[in-house]
């Protein structure tokens, strides 16, 4: 997986701002992703392209149960988002219903990655290459589980 | 084990459960509502799209459906998906459908206790975050989003990662002015909002066996914005008579063994708690009352799961009661049944004599969807749980949570006002 990095120096980025509520009533994932991230930064929907992933502090996604949350950085073609650590319900919508991958990166990567720079993520390899820096870093595997569901596509493809 | 260790073993049929092992648990009770449910039916719709076929749901006695987000509904879209959630329930033979309008209906998880639709000893989940708040009934309840939700209502099941638990003591009664509201304020502001990430946080003491079922909701409630898993509290007679009110006596309670593990356990005196109130832009970002007594205000707003049940409302009519407001002041009992007792009890009446409209149950404008929302710069004070950028409104209104009394108070002097204070 390659792509651009949109960097968010900033923990507690919260579903309020990632989708706000008055959107919740929207079922269209593609009218969602035209709001994502609109509490927070209103040019994301102009500057985010296909393959594109966040990088972000701690505690990424928390606040409500909102699956709109995945589901409009997923539909803004959000690949995956890499952060210090996610807001549990965020993180299994994320893996669970297939939208993008949920990336624990630790301080030094975070502080690391620039906005804009291109990456390459192999999570097999557990592998995070700054294409831009020329540097190598490691991410955080994903549990035996989660592994599993993101190997099949998602909660609903997992023979328990 | 804790009590949450054996919930969760006794509901994936293991004999012992630690933190972090991973398992199925099988589910007692399932709720959605306007919003998650018209996401578990895009979710099914795209399983169909897939060739699943999906006919009927694992068990459909043990769903149960509530309409609070949008309702009344704002606009053609959220009218749209009442309808939406009506034909699901038709088709799926979902019973327990609270339709607003219609008998019973207000917020979710309100129906979740004032209905006792979730009994100790039981795995809840529902499709909203704040469903932890049950679990002051001595059940395991915990949010989860609609896919989730979609593969619990088709195969009774779900993961979990076994949680480590955090146990809060709370030693001493309450003293007067100090609801659980401040309590758990104080606690947020101690750990943070991602302090219990992934974990939960159970409550216990002599100081919570004195409070009431409706206070110790508050605190299981709030438990979400630590960033909690669930919250839990031991049931005990008071769970009993709240449920038998109710008319239901027979249920499998849990108790966590005497030598039962927590990660932490923190000792609050109640004696030294002090009314709180969480500042912009956090739950976790607080200060006493006292301290922002300087703070003007635009609104206040009595409202949500978290403030507006019978015992909030007392609390605001203890305050309001021959008084004034001196800014625009909105009260939203969180069901139809409160709002009803509230009005047989003459507390609506001292609502409205001290000027404040008063509403019909909805999350409305704590979600910054509706009924209330803020504009740009304005500044709220509300019984609500959450004050993220935007949250209520605009993402330069402001909103500052506090107790129902101290919410009350500020209504009173349109300054953010500690209720001890008030002349």
């Amino acid at each position: 997986m390659k792509g651009d990095v949109i960097k968010y120096q900033r923990d507690n980025i919260d579903t309020d701002v990632i989708i706000p509520g008055p959107y919740l009533k929207i079922h269209d994932y593609n009218e969602l992703a035209k709001h994502a991230m609109e509490g927070l930064d209103k040019d994301f929907h102009s500057k985010v392209k296909e393959g594109d992933f966040i990088v972000a502090g701690r505690n990424f996604g928390c606040g409500s149960s909102r699956e709109h949350a995945p589901i409009a950085l997923a539909y803004s073609g959000i690949k995956a988002v890499l952060a210090l650590s996610f807001a549990r319900i965020f993180y299994r919508n994320a893996v669970d219903g297939a939208f993008l991958l949920p990336i624990e990166i630790d301080e030094s990567t975070y502080n690391s990655i620039s906005n804009e720079d291109s990456i390459e993520i192999d999570t097999e390899k557990n592998e995070i290459k700054n294409l831009t820096k020329n540097q190598t870093y490691t991410m955080k595997p994903f549990s035996e589980l989660i592994g599993k569901i993101i190997a099949v596509g998602g909660l609903f493809n997992y023979k328990p | 084990m804790n009590i949450t260790e054996k919930i969760l073993a006794r509901a994936s049929g293991k004999t012992s459960l630690s933190p972090d092992d991973v398992v199925f648990v099988n589910v007692d009770k399932v709720m959605v509502h306007d919003v998650s449910g018209p996401g578990v039916i895009a979710v099914f719709e795209k399983l169909k799209k897939k060739g699943m076929k999906i006919e009927k749901l694992w068990d459909s006695s043990k769903v149960w459906v509530a309409e609070d987000h949008f309702v009344p509904s704002v606009d053609q879209v959220s009218a749209q998906n009442i309808v939406l959630l009506s034909d699901f329930t038709k088709q799926f033979g979902i019973n327990k459908h609270f339709k607003y309008g219609m008998g019973q209906y207000g917020i979710c998880h309100t129906l979740s206790h004032e209905e006792a639709m979730v009994l100790p000893g039981e795995v809840y989940v529902g499709g909203d975050s704040h469903t932890n708040t049950t679990g002051a009934l001595g059940a395991f309840a915990a949010g989860l989003g609609h896919t989730d939700i979609a593969y619990v209502l088709l195969n009774g099941k779900i993961w979990f990662k076994v949680p480590e638990t955090i146990y809060f003591k709370l030693n001493g009664k309450l003293p007067n002015y100090v609801m659980a509201k401040d309590f758990i304020l104080k606690i947020i502001g101690d750990i943070g909002t991602d302090g219990a990430a992934y974990k939960t946080m159970q409550f216990g003491g002599d100081g919570i066996l004195e409070m009431s079922i409706e206070e110790r909701l508050t605190l299981t409630n709030m438990t979400t914005e630590a960033g909690a898993k669930s919250g839990i509290i031991e049931p005990d007679q008071k769970t009993s008579d709240y449920l038998a009110v109710r008319g239901v006596t027979k249920y499998d309670e849990v108790h966590s063994d005497a030598n039962a593990q927590y990660e932490k356990i923190f000792e609050y005196e109640a004696s030294e708690l002090e009314p709180i109130v969480a500042k912009p832009f956090s739950p976790e970002n607080i200060a006493e009352a006292r301290d922002l007594s300087t703070t003007a205000l635009d609104k206040a707003y009595i409202g949500s799961c978290t403030g507006a049940k019978y015992e909030d409302l007392q609390a605001v009519a203890r305050i309001l009661k021959g008084r004034q407001v001196k800014i625009r002041t909105e009260v939203l009992p969180a069901a139809i049944s409160i709002f009803r007792k509230a009005m047989e009890e003459g507390l609506i009446k001292i609502f409205m004599d001290a000027g404040a409209v008063v509403g019909p149950p909805t999350c409305g404008a704590c979600c910054g969807a509706h009924m209330g929302v803020l504009a740009k710069d304005e500044v709220c004070i509300s019984t609500t749980n959450r004050n993220f950028p935007g949250r209520m409104g605009h993402v330069e209104s402001k909103t500052y949570l506090a107790s129902p009394l101290v919410v009350a108070a500020s209504a009173v002097t349109g300054k953010i006002t500690d209720p001890r204070d008030l002349k």
